[in-house]
């Protein structure tokens, strides 16, 4: 099953992605309270849905980049957030790259449930639900906080 | 309803006897058993020498300084207001008055440093002049900033003290006129939480519940609400239950020891101090407890009107009373003994105030108070009351209005049937009715005016100078260049010291108009004297603008067509018809009668036949994730199929934002004394109130006292990891915190308690959190004896 493997690679790297974006941003934009704790909060949900993983990793072992099999999910593989942008237009495209990387996690808990079921492995099967669940959560809150920052972004900000 | 009768008129003291009762707050009990009608006691206080029978006349009014509404007359001598008696008719306070009504209601009024003049800024200094130039400058920049950028360059931040007919006005020139999202109250700070945890709850905001429900109950929960301080009447109509044959069974949850948690003990209640910023977790406990004992919960009743049972058996499975003991600092079997009380009761009363709503994890914590009830399908009946407070006596009209951060007549943003209905009423496009995102919170407005994307920012009647979180950033914000600043005010208060134009304002008796306290009871406040000088009322200083501003419909006629509070009064009333806000038929001559009236008219208990207003339709909000905030969608909304049931809601606990530290080993918490409200501005002016607690304290619990060596008078200072302040050591009050915490009440502009918050919010609610932050403590030295106010 070495394309499980590559997509339980993917899900692990991209959950990883997503928790240092989550931090990075949250420090870059220390001064807008809740953005600053929500994101460190959602990024802790990552770090949980790796642990969550983490057995099933160990399991079917893990396909990363750069290892021989199946190439096509590398090219899926997102590079993260390093640095903060500025001002309210900036949070503003923080925001939809967080989205953009969420997303990614997203759908790849959903193939993974996928195989899961096809393979009848009702524990990867739990997993892959509940964190893709988690991952809309924080897709939500994305969704809100974006709707709140975009009339001022766009119309007023300098 | 319950309403006392004319028999009973004469069980209280002689009205004017002169008890002090800045010391006896509470009055003189009348103590009366289950079921009976609270008895009457008229309080009265008029200023020196003055005899009841010297009074002019009375104007009838209700009591503006607290949250709980008292009804009363207002005396009136030689064109002055003098004094004030309680209304012994209304259903509120059966005659009642608390030592704040008595002696702070009038004294402001004729108070020297009054605003009587409009001022505007020259050369960096406040001066004064007429009306015409200082509206003059408002509306100029108000147009020009209109032109350059649009609307969202315009903020308002309100009150919880203006008039229903004032809120409404000024919500129609925002949404319907300007067309702004920006639009606030200090509500934000004070019951923001209540407004979301009943809409998470019940679909929209409405209090189910009825004061009467004190003399029905045979068990209260007070959760984070020290009432004996903050609402002193309500407190002594519930002491005159506790006091009486059959009494209730108390239970308190409060990190203090409290007159309400020793009355908790008085009557074999419980009282439960958790931790600081632990609320959620001790709830999630009392949840689970029910649930375990399943004889507990009305299971039909659950099963026909409530959605959300396994989830929220889910979310509360992993607070055992013993993890809730390591989390809260609470002892296990108390938790187990204060659920058998809810469990066992035939008809609990809930309330809920500041120590849950601006705590960590505010909304979560306050819905499962109203899980708890939803559980034993004890909401509707006489004694099954839910009342989450209210901190400010007119935050409900801002609420009702939307001149804060909802939608009139408690419409959904999120329903463009709603946007509509109100589009029609104002006969504007739709469009033009900022309804595309939440509304901006308080906390947001003013960080756009800090950035300047808010370039006119218009304050009434609210003080954020102090009362708002990192108070030396909002000063910075209301001083700075950026945003062009508005104040509208009774006073020269420290925030209308850094505006640009200052508007002298009409206060409580100088002017007409309603308000509406948490058990939904409609008051009509009648003008009583004239303003002094120029001052206006703020529904005047609101009409002016809006005439000047030549705000019109879309057919080009006047935006604005009233002139007087009756006739804005009567075009709210027609914007609420069918909503849960339901004015219609409470007009201003059935509010001249001897008692305020509950909307909607002839319900006393909201929801008695368990249908709730949550069909996607019909509600107030989708809701949100009580953890992150994220709104639910309609599609998300509608796939549950709530129509009329209410929903349960549960959510984990997660640790405060800022724990104690090494460099930082104490919790520091905020509150209220009975002698003030909010910043002072009219407490502080009130020499019997003032006397009593003239300046801020700190209070420690008796042990960490002794380790730092800080005796009574001290003077020390508190430093968390922003600003400080300097204040004299209380030990060993009635009122106790405990070990590791220390407490400061926040009334205080020359000792800001808020400079040593942090700012942070709750997702849901967005209600700044000013009960947790992390301190140091260090003794500066022995107080100046004049510091150490009088407190016996």
């Amino acid at each position: 099953m070495p394309h499980l493997a590559t997509y339980v690679g993917l899900a692990d790297h991209s959950e990883q992605t997503l928790a240092d974006s989550f931090r990075a941003i949250a420090e870059g934009h220390a001064h807008v309270a809740d953005v600053f704790h929500t994101c460190r909060l959602l990024a802790g949900w990552c770090d949980r849905h790796r642990e969550a993983l983490a057995p099933v990793v160990d399991r079917y072992g893990e396909q990363g980049p750069g290892q021989e099999g199946v190439d096509e999910p590398e090219r899926l593989h997102a590079a993260g957030l390093a640095q903060a942008r500025e001002g309210e237009v900036g949070l503003l495209r923080d925001l939809q790259d967080l989205h953009v990387l969420a997303s990614l996690v997203q759908s790849t808990w959903m193939v993974i449930a996928q195989g899961a079921q096809g393979l009848r492995d009702r524990e990867l099967f739990q997993i892959a639900q509940d964190n893709g669940t988690e991952t809309s959560r924080q897709i939500a809150w994305l969704d809100t906080r974006m709707k709140v920052a975009a009339p001022q972004a766009l119309i007023v900000a300098p | 309803m319950v309403t006392a009768n004319a028999t009973d008129a004469n069980t209280g003291p002689q009205p004017g006897s002169g008890t002090d009762r800045t010391r006896d707050i509470w009055g003189e009990r009348t103590p009366h058993p289950r079921g009976t009608p609270w008895p009457t006691r008229v309080d009265l206080h008029l200023e020196d020498g003055l005899a009841e029978d010297q009074v002019d006349s009375w104007v009838s009014s209700a009591c503006l300084l607290c949250s709980n509404g008292c009804g009363c007359d207002i005396a009136v001598k030689d064109g002055r207001m003098v004094g004030i008696r309680g209304r012994e008719t209304d259903r509120v306070n059966h005659g009642r008055l608390g030592p704040k009504g008595l002696y702070g209601s009038t004294p402001w009024s004729h108070s020297p440093d009054r605003l009587t003049r409009p001022l505007v800024r020259e050369g960096g200094e406040l001066v004064e002049t007429d009306w015409d130039t200082a509206m003059g400058r408002v509306v100029a920049r108000s147009k020009q900033l209109l032109e350059e950028q649009g609307p969202l360059s315009h903020g308002f931040y309100t009150s919880g003290q203006l008039f229903l007919e004032e809120y409404y006005t000024l919500a129609v020139i925002g949404k319907a006129g300007l067309g702004t999202p920006h639009m606030d109250g200090n509500t934000r700070l004070c019951t923001a939480t209540a407004a979301a945890a009943l809409k998470e709850s019940f679909g929209a905001d409405g209090q189910p519940g009825s004061y009467a429900d004190i003399e029905h109950c045979d068990a209260l929960f007070l959760y984070g609400h020290n009432m004996a301080e903050t609402q002193t009447v309500l407190w002594s109509r519930i002491l005159d239950r506790t006091r009486g044959e059959d009494p209730p069974k108390v239970v308190c949850v409060d990190p203090r020891r409290t007159a309400v948690a020793a009355e908790a003990e008085a009557t074999g209640g419980v009282h439960l101090a958790p931790t600081v910023g632990t609320n959620l977790a001790l709830m999630n406990a009392l949840t689970r407890e029910l649930l375990e004992h399943d004889e507990w919960v009305d299971h039909a009743w659950v099963d026909a009107h409530t959605i959300g049972l396994e989830g929220l058996r889910a979310a509360v499975a992993p607070y055992t009373p013993e993890k809730a003991a390591e989390i809260c600092g609470v002892d296990a079997d108390a938790v187990r003994r204060a659920a058998r009380i809810f469990g066992e009761s035939e008809a609990v009363l809930s309330t809920v105030l500041q120590g849950f709503y601006q705590s960590h994890q505010a909304t979560a914590a306050s819905v499962a108070v109203n899980n708890l009830h939803l559980l034993r399908g004890q909401i509707g009946r006489p004694g099954c009351g839910l009342l989450q407070m209210n901190g400010q006596p007119t935050a409900q009209n801002n609420r009702e209005t939307g001149a804060d951060g909802d939608l009139t007549g408690f419409r959904n943003w999120d329903n463009p049937q709603h946007v509509q209905e109100l589009a029609d009423h104002w006969n504007v496009d739709p469009m033009t009715i900022p309804h595309w995102a939440p509304p901006t919170h308080a906390m947001q407005i003013f960080s756009y005016a800090e950035a300047g994307t808010v370039g006119l920012l218009w304050i009434s009647a609210t003080n954020p100078a102090v009362s708002m979180p990192e108070s030396e950033r909002i000063k910075r914000i209301l001083a700075g260049d950026q945003c062009f600043v508005v104040v509208q005010d009774l006073f020269l208060t420290e925030t209308a010291r850094l505006a640009d134009v200052v508007l002298p304002a009409a206060g409580w008796g100088e002017k007409t108009g309603c308000f509406t306290n948490v058990d939904r009871t409609v008051h009509l406040s009648r003008q009583a004297v004239d303003p002094p000088g120029e001052a206006r009322s703020d529904l005047d200083i609101l009409l002016a603008y809006a005439d000047a501003m030549g705000f019109t419909d879309k057919d080009g006629g006047p935006l604005i067509t009233w002139r007087t509070p009756e006739e804005a009064y009567q075009h709210w009333s027609a914007a609420t018809r069918g909503r849960p806000c339901d004015y219609t038929g409470i007009t201003y001559e059935v509010l001249s009668g001897p008692t305020g009236v509950q909307w909607p008219q002839g319900v006393e208990r909201l929801y008695a036949d368990a249908r709730f207003p949550t069909h996607t339709e019909q509600c107030e909000t989708f809701g949100h994730d009580l953890t992150t905030g994220a709104t639910v969608t309609e599609q998300e909304h509608r796939a549950q199929a709530p129509a009329g049931r209410a929903f349960l809601k549960g959510a984990p606990y997660s640790p405060p934002h800022e724990e104690p530290s090494e460099a930082y080993p104490f919790r520091l918490t905020t509150g209220r004394t009975v002698y003030h409200f909010h910043t002072r501005t009219k407490t502080a002016r009130s020499r019997p109130l003032d006397e009593r607690a003239p300046h801020a304290w700190v209070e420690l619990a008796p042990g960490d006292s002794q380790r730092l060596g800080v005796t009574d008078g001290d003077l020390v200072r508190l430093e968390p990891p922003r600003g400080s302040v300097d204040v004299p050591a209380r030990i060993g009050e009635v009122t106790e915190v405990p070990e590791g915490t220390v407490f400061v009440p926040f009334h205080y502009g020359d000792h800001p308690a808020n400079e040593l918050t942090m700012t942070v919010w709750d997702p849901v609610s967005k209600q700044p959190t000013f009960k947790t932050a992390a301190c140091r403590v260090t003794r500066l030295g022995a107080g100046n004896p004049t510091d150490q106010g009088e407190e016996g």
